[in-house]
């Protein structure tokens, strides 16, 4: 963990609402896919927590949707200005029990942690398999992105306007070796039924502090209660309890 | 000793910064970013007799220059505290610490104060009886002066390190709660815990925190915690912790000039976690602006 200074390069919209901002700065505390960085915001109390998409050596890739003050006040910012941002949270996706040919499900504003871990597993030699699913067409984003790096992608939108109609466990391909998954609570919940292999899941909630000290995102599991922000994010299928 | 050095009850302390109870762990999350030996002492996360899970999520609301938490005393009960924790926590934090104690009723709280009390570790005890996020217990024993006075008395009996007992600013009149706690025998006196506090969410409509309320903390509550560290101060002759949205040198000294002997930053270190590390290497600079020699000599410089 590390609280730096992040310069602002790049911020443009992908599809209504969602915005990919390219950060420069100290990143060496970021070591995994799958950890969050946290952004303290002008006039705003508490950081903001985003999934960590990319990094590329000191520069920072994150997507995320605007759904209140904070984002809204991000999708503002332009090339040049400066962030306080505290980095490399949370544990991150585990590579180790990935096998050959993982595959990784993201579901809207949860599809960006899988891009870094795609080119993670790449680099180990294996053949991930992408579903990234949407509620419609206009909502899709980084398909291409996918494909540039050579996994093979499957797009599922609920209303079928593109790729698979429905929901991403709609696009479960028949043989893969482990799972990744990262999206809403709900869809959670479905490739928790759906998928036959061991995997691993990404967990959200609101967070006071982001590194573990105020117990505000606390879980239950099987293996005890577990701080979302610093046991997690990422949590194994077998330790899962679900709430209801 | 230096410049910024106090006395909390016979034992002398490096600065005045001490991080407040919840917000702080049990140090370690801390001392991966820096030296925590930099602190006056911390106050250690609210323990109890037995384990708690503490309340559904979302535990956290945010509001202007503040938050709310029902984080309601998730802890390892006292056992673990002492057989697991506090040996972590002596392997990054040299210094007496202070054992934040919390209990559903008088005997807990005597029974956990009693075994925290022989920890060499401990320098004092902080006897929570303000916690807003528990049902029959917590708040209610710092609601009434006659309950506070048996928690305190209660626990005076089986302990031998001085005892602070935390308050909450829930109440109508907080020096006769603090007044009967001193002549309990507390040898002083922390407030204030947070004030009780609600969001809504108005896409939902349904409160942002899953128990409804919660208690409200941060910058937004200092000027009541800075009225009530003076009232309080000014009416009892042990030393007072001031707690309450401090979050800068200057803060800190704000309330020492109400009558605080020492403060206790809580929510600032959970937005900036080197917050208490900044507050402590700014105070020289602000006392000389102030021209403040000895943050000693400021002690309810106000009256």
């Amino acid at each position: 963990m590390k609280d730096v200074l992040l310069t602002v390069k790049e911020n443009t919209a992908l599809v209504s609402g969602v915005y990919k901002m390219v950060l420069e700065g100290d990143c060496s505390h970021i070591t995994a896919a799958g950890q969050f960085v946290n952004f303290k915001l002008d006039g705003l109390y508490l950081r903001r927590p985003i999934s960590v998409c990319d990094l590329n050596g000191n520069e920072l890739t994150v997507i995320y949707k605007v759904v209140g003050k904070g984002t809204r006040q991000m999708s503002a910012m332009t090339k040049g200005q400066q962030l306080q941002v505290l980095t490399g949270l949370g544990n991150g996706y585990d590579l180790a029990p990935a096998g050959e040919a993982p595959l990784l499900i993201g579901g809207g504003v949860g599809v960006p942690p899988m891009y870094l871990l795609a080119k993670k597993l790449l680099a180990e030699g294996k053949t991930p398999q992408v579903i990234l699913g949407f509620n419609t067409q206009a909502e899709v984003f980084y398909e291409e992105e996918f494909k540039a790096l050579g996994c093979q992608v499957t797009v599922t939108t609920v209303d079928g306007s593109k790729g698979v109609k429905g929901f991403v466990t709609d696009g479960l391909p028949k043989a893969y070796s482990y799972f990744y998954c990262c999206g809403p609570e709900p869809m959670l919940k479905a490739v928790y039924r759906s998928c036959t292999t061991s995997g691993q899941f990404s967990f959200e909630e609101r967070m006071g502090c982001g590194f573990g000290a105020c117990m505000g995102c606390t879980c239950k599991t099987v293996t005890g209660y577990k701080r979302i922000c610093k046991d997690g994010p990422v949590m194994k299928k077998e330790e899962i309890l679900w709430e209801d | 000793m230096g410049r910024l050095s106090v006395t909390l009850c016979g034992i002398e302390i490096d600065n005045p910064v001490i991080p407040a109870s919840g917000t702080f762990g049990y140090g370690y999350e801390f001392a991966e970013i820096y030296d925590i030996n930099c602190l006056g002492t911390f106050s250690f996360k609210g323990t109890t007799k037995d384990p708690r899970f503490g309340n559904p999520t979302p535990r956290i609301a945010e509001c202007y220059a503040g938050m709310i938490n029902a984080v309601g005393l998730q802890n390892p009960g006292v056992e673990k505290v002492i057989e697991e924790e506090l040996p972590k926590l002596a392997k990054c934090f040299h210094k007496p610490v202070m054992a934040n104690v919390s209990g559903f009723a008088i005997e807990d709280y005597a029974y956990t104060c009693e075994k925290l009390d022989k920890e060499p570790q401990v320098g004092w005890l902080e006897v929570n009886i303000s916690c807003p996020n528990v049902h029959g217990g917590g708040m209610t024993f710092g609601t009434d002066p006659e309950q506070a006075a048996a928690v305190v008395r209660a626990v005076k009996a089986v302990t031998t390190k001085p005892v602070f007992v935390k308050l909450t600013p829930n109440v109508t009149d907080i020096v006769a709660i603090a007044k009967a706690c001193e002549a309990a025998g507390a040898d002083g006196i922390s407030l204030i815990n947070t004030m009780l506090g609600m969001r809504i969410d108005l896409k939902t409509r349904k409160p942002v925190i899953a128990n409804t309320m919660g208690g409200f903390s941060g910058p937004a509550i200092f000027p009541v915690a800075l009225r009530m560290v003076y009232q309080v101060a000014h009416a009892v002759k042990i030393p007072v912790i001031g707690i309450g949205g401090v979050s800068t040198a200057e803060d800190v000294i704000e309330m020492m000039l109400a009558g605080a002997t020492a403060v206790e930053v809580g929510a600032a270190n959970l937005v900036d976690p080197m917050v208490c590390r900044k507050i402590i290497e700014e105070l020289p600079a602000v006392m000389d602006t102030y021209r403040i020699d000895n943050l000693k000599d400021i002690i309810g410089g106000v009256r």
